[in-house]
């Protein structure tokens, strides 16, 4: 039982940080059609501003809030230099659909090529803010540490910051406007360009945040978060890839799910056990977990 | 709160939607915009709001150019388009659609008031705020629509075929209120339709397209009356 209990809180703290990685991905979809798989880039460009800021002041939290505004601040412009071109340039047809992916794949390769420049090849460490020794009852030892209370205790205030937003906010009324319906958004005098770009800096930061919990007592390097975006990507496949709660759940799940694989079943590669969960998933729910029921068209 | 057309032409790539167009409707009137399927009924009001360019022409609100100008903008200026077919948010909650109707008024209080008066006049959506509106049956879809335009105190109300797929007798009440609304709000009323006698009855004048082309517009009731029209263009 304990082992189980120990196994399932593990699933939860690697999950939830997929969650936040595959809520920045979400984020970009709804509002662009795009998967950004720049965001392993942005994410890491973040990560090694937060290290670097932790060195020098030796405090976390700074090094967490810079991440994030210049997470947010790279996602604002990827959108405005990057997208708004590309999207100016291609209306239709099949290189329209494929274009804006294959451009973020090659920022991928150009934000990591310009963090091996700035910081180097090898591996940077920082240290969590919080220790990362397992708690212990008594003999028996629980794999889980006040790092991992942390990192869920993070993940919950950005869903919940997020959901605040999201539904009792007018800018979250835009936002979901402008995803569903940019036409009816550009009716009701909303400015859907800007929300655009405020949706891709609300994923920059986000992706920031996973990619500073993940790091922690870690090798730091330009291709560190590729994994993490593999995950985080899953993550949102699960769940639906359209909503925002979907990205939480996906992440848990994949969290979970990978946590029992490989305590229960066995294995030791830590990559197949992804798909292994995604498969499962989709052969029940085709459309991810929280895909759009469509209700009455007439 | 006049708005002229004025040799208006709109291209969708090689097709000429509208072909110089002119007309004007006074303040406060109903204008019943009738033709058949590809007239260019739909370019027309799209234009008017901003959604589509145009070629060549002018289009005046209030003495001020539209064309050129964003949706988003021109909504500012008073000019509230209700887009044919799907214009609710199926994804979000009746309250969230009709919150959109206001979402970039300063005035909340007055919004508030606003939003009051639609849910009064409405009030089988009253009853829904919290349902997402793909539940919506497509009479109350039209009236969510409507109410979301009204809600932004429209001085220039650009309706597309609102009774699309409804029962004749919702038909009818739709018309009935919009008659009622414009005697009490004092808008001005683009209405196109394809049901050209029950729009013709509530408009003060007629704009019958036909291929893009002016075919002839003047006093509703004049339209209706005269026995060619009707046999060619209003089908009763
Ligand atoms: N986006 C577009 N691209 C190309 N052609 C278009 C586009 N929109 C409209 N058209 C064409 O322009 C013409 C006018 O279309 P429009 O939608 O304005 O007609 P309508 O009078 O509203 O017809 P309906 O009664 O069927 O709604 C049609 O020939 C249509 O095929
Ligand atoms: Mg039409």
């Amino acid at each position: 039982m304990l082992a189980f209990i120990s196994t399932l809180l593990i699933g939860i703290t690697v999950g939830a940080i997929y969650s936040l990685m595959a809520l920045s991905l979400v984020l970009v979809w709804r509002s662009t059609r795009v998967i950004n798989f720049a965001q392993a880039g942005q994410a890491i460009f973040s990560t090694y501003v937060a290290y670097e800021v932790i060195q020098r002041t030796g405090n976390f939290i700074l090094g967490m809030a810079a991440a994030v505004v210049v997470g947010a601040l790279l996602g604002a412009l990827v959108e405005v230099l990057l997208m708004r071109t590309l999207f100016k340039r291609i209306h239709s047809g099949a290189v329209a659909a494929v274009a804006p992916v294959i451009a973020t794949l090659g920022l991928l390769g150009v934000i990591r090529a310009s963090v091996g420049l700035i910081w180097g090849n090898d591996g940077h460490r920082f240290d969590a803010p919080v220790s990362t020794q397992a708690f212990s009852m008594g003999n028996t030892v629980i794999p889980f540490s006040r790092f991992n209370l942390l990192v869920i205790a993070t993940a919950a205030l950005v869903m919940i910051v997020f959901t605040v937003i999201f539904q009792k906010t007018s800018l979250g009324l835009s936002l979901r406007a402008s995803a569903f319906a940019p036409e009816i958004a550009r009716l009701s005098g909303i400015r859907v360009g800007s929300i655009r770009t405020i949706g891709w800096a609300f994923a920059g930061a986000t992706g920031a945040v996973a990619g500073v919990l993940i790091s922690p007592n870690d090798s730091l390097t330009p291709n560190s978060l590729d994994l993490l975006l593999i995950f985080g990507f899953v993550s949102a496949v699960i769940g639906g890839l359209d909503s925002l709660i979907g990205a939480v759940v996906g992440g848990l799940v994949l969290g979970i799910g990978k946590a029992l694989i490989l305590a229960y079943l066995g294995s030791s590669l830590d990559y197949p056990t992804a798909f292994v969960v995604l498969a499962i998933v989709l052969i029940v729910r085709p459309g991810g977990i929280f895909s759009m029921k469509r209700g009455r068209n007439a | 709160m006049t708005l002229t057309v004025n040799n208006l032409s709109v291209d969708h790539g090689a097709i000429r939607a509208l072909n110089e167009i002119s007309f004007t409707v006074a303040p406060g009137q109903i204008a019943a915009v009738i033709g058949a399927n590809g007239a260019g009924k739909t370019t027309l009001l799209r234009t008017l709001s901003g959604l589509t360019h145009a070629t060549t022409g002018q289009a005046t609100w209030e003495g001020k150019d539209i064309l050129g100008k964003k949706p988003e903008n021109l909504v500012r200026s008073g000019i509230a388009h209700v887009s044919e077919g799907k214009s609710v948010i199926a994804e979000l909650s009746v309250k969230d659609n009709l919150a959109l109707g206001g979402i970039w008024r300063k005035d909340k209080k007055d919004v508030a008031l606003a939003t009051q008066e639609v849910l009064e006049l409405f009030p089988r959506l009253q009853e829904r705020l919290g349902q997402s509106a793909d539940t919506l049956s497509g009479g109350e879809r039209q009236m969510l629509a409507i109410a979301r335009a009204l809600i932004s105190r429209p001085g220039l109300l650009l309706l597309d075929e609102p009774s699309l797929g409804l029962a004749p007798l919702v038909v009818a009440q739709i018309f009935q209120t919009l008659s009622q609304l414009r005697e009490r709000l004092g808008f001005t009323l683009v209405l196109v339709e394809q049901n050209a006698m029950s729009a013709l009855k509530i408009a003060d004048i007629g704009i019958i397209i036909n291929l893009g082309r002016l075919v002839a517009s003047g006093k509703a009731s004049d339209l209706s009356n005269d026995p060619a029209l009707r046999a060619a263009y209003l089908g009763y």
